[in-house]
């Protein structure tokens, strides 16, 4: 390991920028003559749009115009595509209702956009906002997952009966079903996961602009995916060619997913900006965040599992009701069952699985991916049931998970729901992570709690994830409408110093660190000579963006296949200029040698060379040296863990502290273990917010009860404790580096241990489950509730 | 209108602003520091925070003119001669920051802390983080730069 190589932990490239104030957000960037916009938006969930008098505000001072959706269809402005296709049982397709920018007479949900005032400040657009005079007639609102369901609910879309978008199953129903009448205990459990908003520190924002000479068209936008928002902006909403539709992604302050994406925001900058001549900017407020980025979770689900008499996992079926809110966000049909669905095997051998989903339409704002995306959701289901099951056939839940956890030795191995996982290690995770978390004597601190009245509880979750987004073959089999490669472009210049391009984006993962080690480590390059380019489809061949903690297993890939195609092509420089055959050439260090001998030619002078071909083969090597590769990965990676919490609770409040979290996880081989840390830390907060604090609520009439941070609990750092961490590494089998991916580790699998550890606690009060977040309220109505 | 005159990062500026404007408005509209961000409208995520004389202030919390003839320090006037402040250099080296958004909040917060109770303690910390909003970190590495920082800023005293 060379000392900025793979393994180290390098201090990020990305801190002095953004230490000092120099990073640059989308809303630090003011274009030259640019208006600002603010969108009035819906204040109602479901209402007929009867008429919009835009005359007042038109006439406020500094305004510039006034748009809704008659102009947008006017101008033949598309709606926002779904990215996803499901195919129903029944084999009919969902049902994929229109999405336009500025819905023109109907809008669906509080927040949903109804006109967009141009002014030529940011005050003036707001205050002229307030003077657009709507007239709505209120419709009914199905409000919540449970009320869009009723029978007879209000519908959100005439042409979705019931509500529903698409009733999706997959595994063996018969075979389930079998299993099932051959069992010895059979489980239930109904699990109510708990809406969120994503949160991500800055809010969104967009600057659209349109240079009339040369027809090209420039967005500067908050994303994490810049040339999937050029296609599908491009392509299906506003008909530019990709030559002639620029998007920069600046530094983006994080974005869990909400930031995937294709927005309205965007779609109404670029528009107006052409309309208008101008520069268009808008920057969403915190309040427009929490009614308009997406949010994510939000399923009612009952499960069952059949075991036989010794505890060993038989089958397992599932049937859920996923909200997918009031339109079909871009990537939001394939959350809840290509995310969901396929992952119910876990780290288990269950042999037998099936599982229903239905698509719900509700007038809420739409529900999408937000950090694992489905797989949380799944893992929480089968971690609670596997806990219950333990506490119901009177198995140690540890020792339960053993007898079933999939062993080293059946890799790879063919899941019932499709997967196929290359490798892994369970057992020895789980091994160290109680004895990292001290389960042997965790009776005794229980009964030590106990004398100072506390009731203390472990609990424990072991999981699995698929991660590296993903084979397009197969997800393009599954209804996919695009195929999820990545592309990395290594440009070396004359003089030794790279610029690698990217088409995954960073917002807070410190690519710009990590993929320039993985280069330096590659070419012998001093890592202060590697710059890593990403977030402009001007500059960056292509790509797929960063989700699904895709970016080092796809995109990381991609770089490192580059890397190897400069040095073949060096090896053919080197072997000329070294009058030696090309397969004796190699490369180790920075320099390329005449195998066994000392003639030898440092990359940098192989890089002039190219450069200035003086003495070069020119007959036989094109001049440069500037590769691309596209990277396909052939499966899923599998990150796996074992996360223990042990929490304490005061039964005469209901507060949950947490004693310990532990989680160690096998990510593959670690690039960065400071940067792996970070992102483990973050995810972690991210879950046991899940778990403890937060949760987005409707009222019946569809108003947002938790519209701000006050009355929506964001963790906080006095909310959080120190997480101890542990890593047992098996390397994953078929990507060149041998990674699996980190970004969602943490929100995946520590929300049913932390549930697991409360209901451990609160068992002797009968309690057998209790949902999410569980909030010292909950808790407290819990532990009354079996003192009644 | 107001007029104001401010000593921003060690420069004394003027600035004619309406007098609704708040100070982070003037901060980075009037005078482009936009390394001072806004991530919401209710002052609960404290990534406005600036240092008013000396004290962490949410700037999206008071008006410009309220700060008239008081010492401002944004986080583009931490750094000296080119090198970190030490309570900087703490979040670099100790993976503080990940998208960096929250981040000049919080390491304002963090230097009016350490200026004027250099020994808290980890738990004194995470309270005292109590109005900056982190997303991406879960704070641990916040908490750590900030006691490593604290012992830096009192020892290169
Ligand atoms: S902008 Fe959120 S507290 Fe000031
Ligand atoms: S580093 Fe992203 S919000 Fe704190």
């Amino acid at each position: 390991m060379s000392e900025n190589g793979i393994g180290a932990a390098v201090l990020r490239k990305e801190d002095d920028r953004l230490l000092t104030g120099r990073g640059q957000f989308t809303d630090d960037i003011n274009r030259p003559g640019q208006a600002h916009m603010s969108i009035l938006r819906s204040p109602l969930a479901h209402a007929r749009i009867v008429s919009i008098d835009t005359s007042a505000a038109e006439e406020a001072p500094g305004v510039v115009a006034v748009l809704t959706g008659r102009e947008m269809a006017e101008d033949g402005v598309g709606g926002l595509p779904c990215g996803w296709l499901i195919t129903s049982k029944d084999g009919s397709p969902m049902v994929e209702p229109p999405h336009p920018a500025l819905p023109a007479d109907r809008v669906r949900y509080v927040g949903d956009q109804v006109a967009a005032v141009i002014a030529e400040t940011r005050e003036a657009a707001r205050a002229a906002a307030a003077l657009v005079d709507v007239e709505y007639e209120e419709l009914p609102a199905a409000a919540t997952l449970a009320s869009a369901t009723r029978d007879g609910a209000p519908l959100v879309w005439d042409e979705a009966p019931g509500n529903i978008c698409y009733d999706w199953e997959v595994g063996d129903a018969e075979a389930t079903e079998a299993a099932f009448r051959g069992a010895d205990h059979i489980v239930s459990l109904d699990v109510v996961n708990n809406r969120l908003i994503p949160n991500a520190i800055e809010p969104r924002a967009a600057i659209g602009e349109y240079d009339s000479r040369t027809g090209d068209h420039t967005l500067f936008t908050t994303t994490q995916n810049p040339h999937l928002i050029r296609l599908l902006l491009g392509a299906f909403v506003m008909g530019i060619p990709e030559s002639k539709l620029r998007i920069v992604a600046p530094d983006v302050g994080g974005g869990f997913g909400s930031k995937i994406h294709h927005y309205a925001e965007e779609v109404i900058v670029t528009w107006a900006a052409k309309r208008l001549g101008r520069p268009v900017k808008w920057t969403a407020e915190r309040s427009e965040s929490f009614v308009s980025d997406r949010h994510g979770r939000d399923h009612l689900s009952h499960a069952e599992l059949a075991l036989d008499a010794e505890g060993r996992f038989l089958g397992l079926r599932v049937t859920t009701a996923a909200n997918l809110g009031a339109y079909l966000s871009t990537f939001s049909t394939c959350v809840p069952t290509y995310l969901y669905g396929i992952l119910f095997a876990g780290p288990y051998t269950t042999p037998a699985i099936y599982v229903e989903v239905k698509g719900v339409f509700s007038n809420t704002v739409p529900v999408d991916a937000l950090r694992g995306a489905g797989r949380p959701e799944a893992t929480f289901l089968l971690e609670r049931l596997v806990d219950k099951a333990a506490r119901e056939t009177g198995i140690d839940p540890v020792e339960l998970r053993r007898r079933n956890l999939i062993r080293p030795d059946q890799f790879p191995y063919q899941t019932p729901v499709a997967l196929q996982y290359d490798v892994g290690d369970y057992q020895a995770t789980l091994d160290l992570a109680l004895e990292m978390a001290g389960a042997d004597a965790f009776e005794e601190r229980r009964a030590e709690a106990r004398a100072r009245g506390r009731l203390r509880g472990l609990g424990v979750s072991t999981f699995l994830e698929a991660c590296g987004i993903a084979p397009s073959a197969v997800v393009g089999s599954l209804g996919c409408r695009a195929g999820l490669y990545e592309s990395g472009q290594v440009r070396v210049h004359p003089t030794g110093s790279v610029t690698v391009y990217t088409g995954t984006h960073s917002h807070g993962q410190g690519h710009e660190t990590t993929f320039a080690q993985l280069v330096s480590d590659e070419l012998g390059v001093p890592i202060d000579q590697v710059e890593v380019v990403h977030g402009d489809t001007q500059q960056i061949p292509f790509g797929m963006g960063t989700y699904g903690s895709r970016s080092l297993a796809v995109g990381g890939a991609a770089i490192y296949n580059a890397t190897q195609k400069v040095i073949n092509k060096g090896k053919r420089i080197a072997a000329h200029l070294l009058e030696a055959s090309e397969a004796d050439i190699e490369f180790e260090n920075g320099s390329f040698t005449v195998a066994g001998t000392d003639r030898a030619k440092a990359f940098g002078e192989i890089a002039l060379a190219a450069y200035v071909p003086h003495d070069y083969p020119i007959e036989e090597l094109e001049p440069g040296l500037d590769e691309t590769a596209f990277y396909d990965p052939k499966n899923f990676t599998f990150p796996a863990g074992a996360h223990i919490v042990e929490v304490e609770i005061d039964p005469e409040t209901g507060t949950v502290e947490l004693v310990q979290v532990t989680g160690v996880d096998d990510l593959g081989r670690i690039i960065n273990p400071m940067i792996v840390a970070g992102q483990l830390h973050g995810g972690l907060a991210h879950g046991i917010g899940q778990a403890l604090l937060e949760e987005c609520q409707y009222d019946e009439n569809g108003q947002l009860l938790t519209g701000s941070y006050l009355n929506y609990t964001m963790p906080r750092a006095a909310d959080l404790p120190n997480f101890e961490l542990g890593h047992n590494t098996t390397l994953c089998t078929h990507n060149p580096l041998g990674v699996k991916g980190v970004g969602e580790v943490g929100s995946i699998g520590v929300c049913p241990a932390v549930i697991n550890a409360v209901v451990d606690a609160l068992s002797e009060h009968g309690v057998t489950h209790i949902d999410m977040p569980a909030t010292p309220e909950r808790v407290w109505r819990a532990i009354q509730s079996s003192q009644a | 209108m107001s007029s104001l005159t401010l000593n921003v990062n060690g420069r004394s500026v003027t600035a004619d602003v309406p007098d609704r404007t708040l100070l982070v408005e003037c901060i980075r509209e009037a005078l482009g520091l936009t390394g001072t961000h806004v991530g919401c409208d209710t002052s609960q995520c404290g990534a406005c925070v600036v240092l008013v004389d000396g004290r962490s202030v949410k700037s999206c919390s008071m008006f410009a003119w309220e700060a008239d003839g008081a010492e401002v320090t944004t986080i583009e006037g931490l750094a000296s001669d080119g090198s970190l402040h030490p309570m900087q250099q703490a979040f670099k080296e100790h993976h503080g920051l990940q998208c960096g958004f929250c981040t000049p909040g919080m390491v304002l917060s963090a230097v009016d802390l350490a200026t004027h109770h250099a020994d808290a303690s980890e738990s004194e910390v995470r309270e005292w983080l109590e109005g900056n909003l982190c997303r991406c970190t879960g704070y641990q590495n916040i908490v750590k730069a900030v006691l490593v920082g604290a012992e830096a800023m009192e020892a290169g005293a």
